[in-house]
């Protein structure tokens, strides 16, 4: 099917750039089965972990970044992305834990249980984002949105813990260097400074109004 | 004997670093000219090391007893490193270590010992055998490597130095020089350089506890520790410090780096260990490499890295408290 509108096309266009460093890895994936060591360097494994996890944690941040975007530059379409893009962080993130298990093959279940689950780390963290994560990707549908009505909105309010815990859980996996954490908490920062500052002009608005 | 007291000289009589880094090279390109075409590539050495190669080269190197593990590649042993102080990413070494300056080098003895002085690395070393030594290196971030050094045990080299009873400790440090390693001059760096590690007396003593001035039958990579690092196989990689410029010998137990960046994670002994976990992550497995895509070759970490043989220094020791 060949979209016709001019949204149809930017849709198409934004759904390649999202897919785009999934194609990559899959290129050096292809390249190092082709040849191992040539892709990857001596832990390949732990490079892909690695990559996923940043690619999701990048997208996530770009969906939480539309809102904004649209409300800053007037530009109401932008909400059309949203669902797209929030499936695509989900994406990542759901193949960055599946790499996070392959990397833990040979590793007892217990082991893998215990770091996952049971010791307050990173990998808890992550996985508690993941966890969060779930409910929104499962109804993130029209169909949902419809049964769900204005608990809808409520519910997807989680993306922000969501996002928070993914924060932490790469700010406690950091050691010796901190400029990742920094510029990732510093977007955070902002993303969720425009929506207080929004929420406080729409009420300030509100109260003006009732004065009136 | 080549090592001397160095006299009391005012440090205005010392010549600045630049003043001697540039006649060394003079020296060295005007011996280069004069050796001529018979025997060019003599003394025309690659910055990259210390020691001229043929320092090794002419140099009879005992054989190492290979373990019954695969060995790492070359490539892998060179390419992927930790070594901060030129970033933090694993390639991060192999770019960049290039920028630091290793010829010359010397090394500062001080502390509880007879015979303290500042030495050049080439006079510091003569005398001393050299020898081959495959080890398993396991990294604290559970990933591990089979390595053959060349080097010598730590003891010959701190010997000459005549410790004196008050030694206790030796402490080591690494060259401190932002302007030749990024990682120094980064802003997003918490660690307080330079780097700095330790023995306790008795496992410096230890004949598995070497200094390295090669691998692969070449003399050190820079991203590898040039021109002199240590090679304490029975111990987290952290503890095999490289690019040595300070050896100090102390009655007090030293701060090691990373204990005083994360006290909680990394002790001042760093054994390794399957049994006590980083706070992090577990420490029962590790990666050995190389890994492939679809298995990360996973296999049981052993009590100190599998060298039993020294297990006597800790007897009576809590592992678990003193990690």
């Amino acid at each position: 099917m060949v979209p016709k509108t001019r949204l149809g096309i930017a849709k198409v266009v934004v759904f390649c750039l999202l897919a785009l460093p999934l194609v990559l890895l899959g290129v050096d994936v292809w390249r190092e089965v082709q040849l191992p060591g040539s892709a990857f360097g001596p832990d390949p494994t732990e490079e892909v972990l690695h990559y996923l996890g940043q690619w999701g944690l990048r997208i996530l941040l770009l969906t939480l970044a539309v809102s904004p975007a649209s409300r800053l530059l007037r530009k109401p379409r932008f909400v059309r992305f949203r669902r797209m893009m929030g499936l695509w962080a989900f994406s990542y993130i759901v193949l960055h834990f599946a790499a996070y298990l392959l990397s833990n093959a040979g590793n007892s279940f217990e082991v893998i249980l215990a770091s996952t689950i049971h010791k307050v780390s990173f990998a808890v963290v992550g996985f508690y984002a993941l966890l969060m994560l779930v409910p929104l990707a499962v109804t993130s549908t029209r169909g949902w949105q419809r049964r769900l009505g204005p608990g809808w909105r409520k519910l997807h309010r989680l993306v922000y813990p969501a996002a928070l815990a993914a924060w932490i859980h790469l700010l406690w996996l950091s050691k010796g260097d901190f400029m990742d954490p920094l510029i990732y908490g510093l977007v955070l920062v902002l993303l969720f400074g425009e929506r207080i500052v929004f929420r406080i002009r729409k009420e300030r608005r509100a109260t003006a109004a009732n004065a009136v | 004997m080549l090592i001397k007291r160095p006299p009391d000289i005012r440090s205005s009589e010392i010549t600045p670093e630049s003043v001697y880094r540039s006649r060394r090279r003079f020296m060295r390109e005007s011996l280069t000219v004069a050796a001529g075409a018979g025997t060019a590539g003599l003394v025309g050495t690659p910055t990259a090391v210390a020691l001229p190669a043929e320092w090794l080269t002419a140099r009879e190197v005992k054989a190492g007893v290979p373990l019954d593990e695969e060995m790492t590649s070359e490539r892998d042993a060179t390419g992927y490193n930790n070594f901060y102080e030129f970033g933090t990413d694993k390639e991060d070494p192999a770019k960049y270590a290039h920028e630091m300056t290793v010829d010359p080098w010397t090394v500062e003895v001080t502390g509880e010992v007879e015979k303290p002085g500042k030495f050049g690395l080439e006079d510091m070393l003569s005398g001393i055998d050299l020898e081959e030594r495959i080890y398993r290196l396991r990294c604290v971030e559970a990933w591990s490597m089979v390595i053959p050094w060349i080097g010598f045990p730590v003891k010959k080299l701190i010997g000459k130095f005549q410790p004196t009873s008050d030694a206790k400790y030796v402490e080591f440090r690494t060259l401190h020089r932002p302007s030749e390693m990024r990682g120094q001059r980064s802003f997003f760096s918490n660690i307080d350089w330079p780097y700095v590690e330790g023995l306790r007396m008795d496992e410096a003593n230890h004949p598995l506890a070497i200094f390295a001035v090669g691998m692969y039958g070449k003399l050190l990579p820079n991203q590898n520790g040039a021109p002199i690092r240590l090679v304490v196989p029975w111990k987290y990689g952290f503890k095999s410090i490289k690019s040595i410029v300070e050896i100090r010998l102390t009655k007090r137990q030293p701060k090691n780096t990373w204990n005083v960046l994360q006290p909680s994670e990394y002790g001042f002994f760093a054994n390794v260990n399957p049994n006590v976990d980083h706070p992090r992550w577990s420490q029962a497995s590790e990666r050995r490499f190389p890994t492939t895509l679809f298995n990360p070759n996973r296999i049981a970490t052993r009590m100190f890295n599998g060298y039993d043989e020294v297990a006597s220094l800790y007897k009576g020791l809590d592992l678990g408290r003193y990690y």
